[in-house]
């Protein structure tokens, strides 16, 4: 990932910034800049997710991407926030610990890097509340 | 004008790692390793942690325990001795994650063991002299020993943040003064570049902790006119359990009063997080009007002495962060072959 690229999305994986319509009052991570039903009668405003939310579901990783082979096996999930959207993100869980339902929280943790020189990306994934 | 203790917060990964699994590995006696470190296990940081994971997460306990705008905080500094770039800051991303920025400074500090208390003075200065509304300060280490070195059984993870500020009626603890005493001791080094430290074996007491710990302590005292008597807590930099039993013997601190903070026989030695999250232990029990000592040491070497007095808003928001016991609850056990590989030190082709 470029240098740029993660730049202009560091807050919103930081602190799970997105948006909220006011005019039909849903909710979007990640931000979008109008709103896919509104359209150009949209209200979008920034909004910070609290991060709370419940596990819709997940699978195991045993065989994982280029970066991730030492973590394995690990637990990717979708989790539902609160206000509506779904992300996807690791579960930060021993997967038997894992159930769908369970509730979640956001941990601050590191996401990946660009090689042994590049950059470390950090962001949020979660885990068992 | 006042400072003082506005919130902390702490971080503890979950794993931790037995002194006799490591013994075993290398073929030590466990049981007389255990007994003269005062040490039963250490946190392991999981895979995807590192020391500004921590000091994040130590950070946001703290901001979430005082429910404290964090716009208002105007200075981040975060000491250690693991800062996982050589340069581009740990702080700068600790002040992102917490909303901090904008407007505010940072720079991140190392110290070996004692630089999350110098960045606790340094935002003393600042609030003090009215630089800054409200400094933050961190102590986080991802700390390594070499595998088979003595620094192997003790060097741990995790970290402790403090918000300091200068308006008596938002601060859980006043700080009644600060004393250091440094001197150029090489008892404890890492050169650029080199994946583990190197210390000086046996000279790292008495030279090394010893002289300073107690400089500062007594420098401390002698400057407030106070003895151990006068405190009803003490907290001493924790490299393992003997030294700062040894050394609060020394001062005149009783078992009971360093108790408390005593927590390296269940954590480890967490570096720059140490004397911090020992201060922090004492807090999440300390009764308003009750007053600790404290003295963090760093290798190099320095020690930073503190006189805290606790206040009665501690009662009011004690509860709204974890307490550094329930960090130490329920740890995950692993075993030397997935430690080794937590810490980097064996690698998949």
């Amino acid at each position: 990932m470029s240098v740029a690229r993660f730049w202009r999305q560091q807050v919103q994986r930081y602190n799970l910034v997105g948006n909220h319509c006011r005019n039909c009052d849903d909710y979007y991570y990640p931000p979008r800049t109008t709103c896919p039903f509104c359209r150009r009668n949209g209200e979008m405003e920034e909004y910070k997710f609290s991060g709370k939310g419940e596990l819709v579901t997940y699978t195991i990783i045993h065989s994982a991407a280029e970066g991730f082979e030492h973590q394995t096996p690990y637990v990717l999930g979708i989790v539902k926030l609160e206000e509506g959207p779904r992300l996807t993100s690791q579960i930060i869980a021993q997967p038997e610990d894992v159930n769908i339902g369970m509730k979640v929280r956001p941990v601050f943790r590191k996401l990946g890097e660009s090689g042994d020189k590049g950059m470390l990306h950090y962001g949020t994934k979660f885990t068992p509340a | 004008m006042s400072v003082g203790i506005v919130s902390y917060g702490t971080y503890i990964p979950k794993f931790r790692i037995k002194v006799e699994d490591i013994a075993k590995v290398w073929g030590d006696n466990a049981d007389i390793l255990s007994a003269g470190l005062m040490v039963n296990e250490k946190s392991v940081p999981d895979l995807d942690e590192d020391t500004v994971t921590i000091a994040v997460e130590a950070a946001r306990a703290a901001i979430c325990r005082s429910s404290l705008d964090p716009s208002r905080i105007e200075a981040i500094y975060t000491g250690s001795e693991s800062h996982p770039y050589a340069v581009k800051p740990t702080s700068t991303i600790v002040a992102e994650a917490v909303e901090a920025t904008p407007e505010m400074t940072a720079a991140d500090l190392e110290f070996a063991c004692k630089a999350g208390s110098a960045g606790m003075q340094a935002c003393m200065g600042l609030v003090q002299s009215d630089m800054a509304d409200l400094g933050l300060a961190i102590g986080s280490d991802v700390s390594q020993g070499a595998p088979g070195d003595a620094l192997e059984y003790t060097a741990a993870a995790g970290g402790a943040a403090y918000i300091i500020g200068n308006k008596e009626e938002e601060m859980v603890a006043i700080i009644e003064d600060t004393y250091s005493f440094t001197t150029d001791t090489p008892d404890f080094w890492r050169r650029e570049g080199m994946p583990y430290p190197e210390h000086g074996g046996r000279f790292t007491g008495e030279p090394g902790y010893f002289k300073h710990v107690l400089g500062a302590a007594k420098g401390l005292m002698n400057k407030l006119g106070t003895s151990a008597e006068d405190y009803d807590y003490a907290v001493f930099h924790q490299p393992n359990g003997k030294f700062p039993s040894r050394v609060a013997k020394m001062l005149g601190f009783s078992k009971e009063k360093i108790a408390p903070g005593l927590v390296v026989t269940r954590l480890g030695n967490t570096y720059s997080g140490s004397c911090l999250m020992g201060i922090a232990a004492t807090l999440d029990q300390a009764q308003p009007g009750d007053r600790i000592f404290a003295t963090a040491f760093g290798s190099g070497a320095g020690a930073d002495a503190f006189s805290f007095r606790v206040t009665d808003k501690i009662d009011k928001i004690r509860d709204k962060a974890p307490r550094v016991e329930e960090l130490l609850a329920n740890p995950v056990y692993m075993d030397y072959a997935m430690y080794a590989k937590h810490k980097g030190k064996i690698r998949r082709a």
